[in-house]
């Protein structure tokens, strides 16, 4: 199944002025391919994903999830800060998507109880989110939709609020969780070391409103590991998406 | 070996938050000893009363010594006659809290996820909550007669705009995201209710229903001073119409102790009932 976004574009209304958040952002994601949308703060990235997830409708365009009867393919969306539920222990959390979908506690808890385990978090399945770390929980965020093996997965900057090394280790377990990538990925990021990484190609979008501005594509073999960023190739791709995107930045940081 | 096993031996992978870690030994020592501090002041003004009081510097008539209160306690107590007066208020306060708190939370709830509900009902709500409740008293017996039923009603209505407020307030609480989760997860409107928005607005409902019962109490023992011949109001004001003092001090002590229990219930019930509520507070 393919992902293909023609002409997008969704304005909100604040305090009664238009607020133009995307304008004709069209592109596709193939069936293995990882994307990662990149783009200074406020560009409408986040609006964006929500309108895949289909928690936001666009005014104009279209999303076509290409070879998917119905074109209403199982998706599930990683969130910015978790988006755990504080009164959900983690299994609650872990196995909510499943919960959703009608599948039964058995089932789910068979079907969680190994993805906790390898990210270290099977000790923690009756704790609350307060009671752990920040990775951990945005480790039980990832699970929670990794766990539902969705046809598409979207994920919304799920790193931005850790701190540096904590980043780089989900990054790492990121990378190895998608393997070869089995299902088209649309990530949102504003960090290029990250989108390089991470993704197959990038896909880079001007201030607000959002418009594709470039794509870049990553060449670096799957499976991945933190030692890419360290390539001479990686500082060139990065100095070039750079040189694209410095300028939708600056006129941000002047907003 | 993992990459987070690799990490978590050379120290670097992340633990449950250090900053939640217990009080450290010692400290949690020297606060244990210091718990009774709390205890000095009223032993100490108990002790000071009886003194004065057995030494006749205190008028017994309005002052009769702490012993005496709780001789006349015991007595009361074991005759029956308190219990009879508590059991009705406690009645009373069950039957209205029933009455108003259980249409509060179904409408706060409805009101707080509804955006049009609310809009609708908002305006109407804020305009009774104005109203003093006792004020609707003289109007609901008028209604309802002076019999069991405008005493019900009173405290339910009372009851009702705590809770309804709460509700409200605990819905709207709810941070955005996890209705995006729900939704994002396929969540039809009835998992939504049951998943997010009833658990999500419990710790602020169970502020509400505190609120709501200690106004119940308050509201009970009013009402009985007025148009009742039993239940822990009427018995204070017997009391009084008889210059019982011993049985003023101990109608105040039973309804002290009625709204300290209670109070300690919901608490004991809100720890049992949301573990997790904890962690949304700092202090």
């Amino acid at each position: 199944m393919q992902v293909a976004c023609h002409e997008i574009s969704l304005a909100y209304r604040v305090r009664g002025k238009r607020l133009e958040a995307l304008s004709d952002v069209s592109f596709r994601v193939a069936e293995h391919e990882f994307v990662c949308v990149l783009g200074p703060s406020g560009c409408g990235k986040t609006t964006l994903l929500k309108i895949l997830a289909g928690l936001l409708q666009p005014q104009r365009g279209r999303v076509d999830f290409v070879g998917r009867p119905g074109n209403n393919p199982l998706t599930a969306m990683v969130f910015q800060d978790h988006g755990l539920f504080p009164w959900m222990t983690v299994l609650q959390n872990v196995t909510f998507g499943l919960e959703m979908r009608g599948v039964g506690r058995d089932e789910r808890e068979g079907r969680a109880f190994p993805l906790l385990e390898r990210a270290g978090l099977a000790r923690f399945t009756r704790n609350y989110p307060h009671e752990l770390s920040i990775g951990m929980k945005q480790r039980a965020g990832l699970l929670r939709a990794f766990v539902t093996d969705p046809e598409v997965l979207l994920m919304d900057e799920p790193f931005a609020s850790l701190d540096a090394q904590t980043k780089l280790v989900l990054q790492d377990e990121l990378l190895r969780m998608l393997g070869d990538v089995p299902r088209p990925v649309v990530y949102v990021t504003h960090d290029i070391d990250e989108a390089i990484l991470l993704g197959d190609r990038i896909i880079v979008l001007t201030a607000r409103p959002g418009r594709v501005q470039g794509e870049f594509r990553v060449t670096f073999p799957r499976p991945r590991t933190l030692a890419v960023m360290h390539t001479p190739a990686f500082a060139d791709l990065k100095g070039l998406i750079w040189r694209q995107l410095e300028e939708a930045v600056r006129s941000v940081a002047r907003q | 070996m993992n990459a987070t096993d690799r990490l978590a031996k050379a120290g670097l992978a992340d633990t449950p938050d250090e900053a939640a870690a217990e009080t450290p030994f010692a400290e949690g020592e020297r606060r244990g000893r210091e718990s009774w501090l709390g205890l000095l002041l009223p032993v100490s003004l108990l002790l000071l009363w009886e003194v004065t009081a057995r030494a006749g510097w205190l008028t017994q008539l309005f002052f009769p010594a702490p012993s005496v209160v709780v001789q006349t306690l015991i007595r009361l107590m074991a005759s029956g006659e308190l219990p009879r007066h508590l059991g009705i208020s406690l009645q009373r306060i069950g039957q209205g809290f029933l009455l108003g708190a259980i249409p509060g939370l179904v409408l706060g709830l409805t009101m707080g996820w509804i955006r049009p509900v609310r809009l609708l009902l908002d305006p109407l709500i804020s305009a009774f909550f104005t109203v003093p409740r006792l004020a609707l008293f003289p109007l609901l017996m008028m209604i309802f007669g002076v019999g069991e039923a405008s005493k019900i009603v009173i405290i339910a209505i009372g009851v009702f705009f705590p809770t309804l407020i709460n509700s409200v307030a605990g819905v709207r609480a709810i941070h955005e995201v996890h209705f995006e989760v729900a939704r994002s997860y396929g969540a039809r409107p009835w998992s939504i209710f049951t998943r997010v928005v009833l658990p999500g607005s419990l710790p602020l409902i169970f502020a509400g229903l505190r609120l709501s019962l200690g106004l119940a109490l308050l509201l009970v023992i009013g009402i009985e001073f007025i148009s009742a011949r039993t239940g822990l109001g009427a018995f204070l004001w017997f009391a009084w119409e008889t210059f019982k003092t011993e049985h003023v001090y101990v109608g105040m002590l039973v309804a002290a102790s009625l709204g300290a229990g209670i109070a300690a219930v919901l608490r004991l019930a809100e720890h049992w009932l949301l573990p997790w509520s904890e962690g949304l507070f700092h202090r």
